[in-house]
């Protein structure tokens, strides 16, 4: 596990935690339940910890996101915001595994292994965490929250499922191989 | 895409104030915002949120976007809750004083207005707050004041180091999308889920590879600049805490723990003025 941080783990929380709030308006409005939408930046948000480990996922998801909500919504949700630090801190748990600065991330393997996890972890964190605090802070509704929750949830896996897979697979590509010659028929 | 709150160099005593002292204040004020359900708490937190806004000098120009997009969500948010659990108001309150009948099963309670009046205040308790603390705390200076008070300088560098780069991001985001605009790609909610999502990837996948590239430059004029070599670092910017500064800290704890004895003291969070 990577638990250390070097010069390049400090500048990836800065800057990503800077693309993360830049992407916060880039959404594609979901019309059934009212403030869910999907969210292109959680994609970035697991992009990010799968290269970096968990402390610079997790910073990104909290500070990202109570940055976000801040300086676009003038309020912060604190009870969606410690969600998004746990999907960072727990896919970036995997990093290693996953290799993706190595080119390690074009097998099918790791494929599976990085969407298993991603669907468990926002899992625990929309249907269980999000609703569970906007109880405890907010004594709302359980069944508009628990529904608000869900929506959550089958957003964020498709476009980590998707959007974020594809952009790993892309990355790793690049960043993998030692060059991109290659041999002429 | 609208213009962000940024901070604004000014002169009141909220300005003075060291950043890690309104870094403090900010999140203990939003620990009794979300831990109460006083109204008469919450009340008093309104007031002095306002009070507070009025001393820093924010200009209303300065927040309006934001203030109209939040209003815009909170008035979502309370009709929703209404259709969701139109008698949450009775469940917590206990009783029931039905002013008129709606429809179906809906009828408008006095509890219920009462309970998402709270929520809404309570929403309002923290956007003063927010505006505050973004118009009047200078980036470089709650990074120097993090490390102060023993915040490793790696982690209160990498905050300072998203301050300062979300206008370049956003910048880098807008050439990108005029960029595929001009190609011809869709950037409106027309289209179907899949299509937009694709049209969503467009940007994203440049802005990602920019960002990464980012880092890497960065990071390498840091090493060269031998940052992380020692244990200690230097600030430009750092201002040591100040009597005004541990004033406003013990004033907020006290505070805090003033407004939990209120809130709990008759063993339950909220204020019911209906028994």
């Amino acid at each position: 596990m990577n638990f250390k941080i070097g010069i390049k783990e400090v500048v990836a929380m800065g800057i990503g935690t800077a693309l993360f709030v830049v992407l916060t308006n880039v959404q594609i409005p979901l019309i059934v339940v009212p403030n869910t939408a999907l969210q292109p930046r959680m994609a970035i948000l697991a992009f990010l910890s799968a290269v970096f480990g968990p402390i610079v996922g997790l910073v990104v998801g909290l500070v990202g996101h109570a940055l976000g909500d801040a300086l676009f919504y003038g309020s912060v949700w604190w009870s969606w915001v410690i969600p998004d630090g746990i999907v960072g801190l727990a896919i970036g748990f995997f990093a290693n595994k996953f290799a993706v600065k190595e080119g390690g991330f074009v097998n099918s393997k790791n494929i599976i292994l990085f969407n298993i996890v991603q669907v468990v972890v926002n899992a625990v964190a929309w249907i269980i965490c999000a609703p569970v605090l906007d109880i405890l802070i907010f004594a709302e509704p359980a069944n508009k929250v628990f529904a608000q929750g869900a929506f959550a949830f089958l957003g964020n896996i498709v476009v980590i499922g998707i959007l974020g897979t594809i952009l790993l697979v892309a990355y790793s590509k690049i960043a993998g191989g030692s060059n991109n010659l290659q041999a002429e028929d | 895409m609208s213009r962000l709150i940024s901070y604004e160099k000014k002169n009141t005593p909220v300005h003075k104030l060291s950043g890690f002292t309104k870094l403090v204040f900010f999140i203990v004020w939003c620990m009794a915002s979300a831990l109460t359900f006083d109204t008469r708490i919450l009340l008093t937190m309104l007031v002095m949120g306002l009070i507070i806004y009025k001393i820093s000098d924010v200009k209303w120009k300065q927040v309006s976007t934001i203030f109209a997009a939040v209003m815009f969500f909170m008035v979502i948010n309370l009709t929703c809750i209404f259709f969701f659990a139109p008698y949450q108001g009775t469940v917590i309150y206990g009783t029931k004083t039905e002013i008129a009948h709606l429809f179906g099963n809906y009828s408008l309670t006095q509890e219920q207005l009462f309970y998402e009046f709270n929520v809404f205040i309570k929403y309002f308790t923290v956007i003063p707050a927010v505006f505050i603390f973004l118009t009047t705390t200078d980036p470089s200076e709650l990074a120097s004041s993090l490390n102060g008070i023993g915040v490793p300088y790696s982690i209160a560098y990498s905050l300072e180091i998203a301050l300062r780069y979300i206008p370049d991001v956003q910048d880098e985001f807008r050439r990108i999308k005029n960029a595929q605009e001009a190609r011809g790609i869709e950037m409106s909610n027309k289209g179907r889920l899949i299509d937009r999502i694709k049209n969503v990837a467009i940007i994203i996948f440049p802005l990602l590879f920019s960002t990464m590239e980012r880092i890497d430059v960065v990071s390498n004029a840091m090493e060269l600049r031998g940052f992380g070599k020692k244990k200690t670092r230097s600030w430009y910017s750092r201002k040591p805490l100040r009597t005004a500064d541990y004033a406003v800290i013990v004033f907020i704890i006290l505070f805090f723990v003033a407004t939990m004895v209120i809130t709990y003291a008759d063993g339950s969070r909220y204020f019911n003025p209906f028994v």
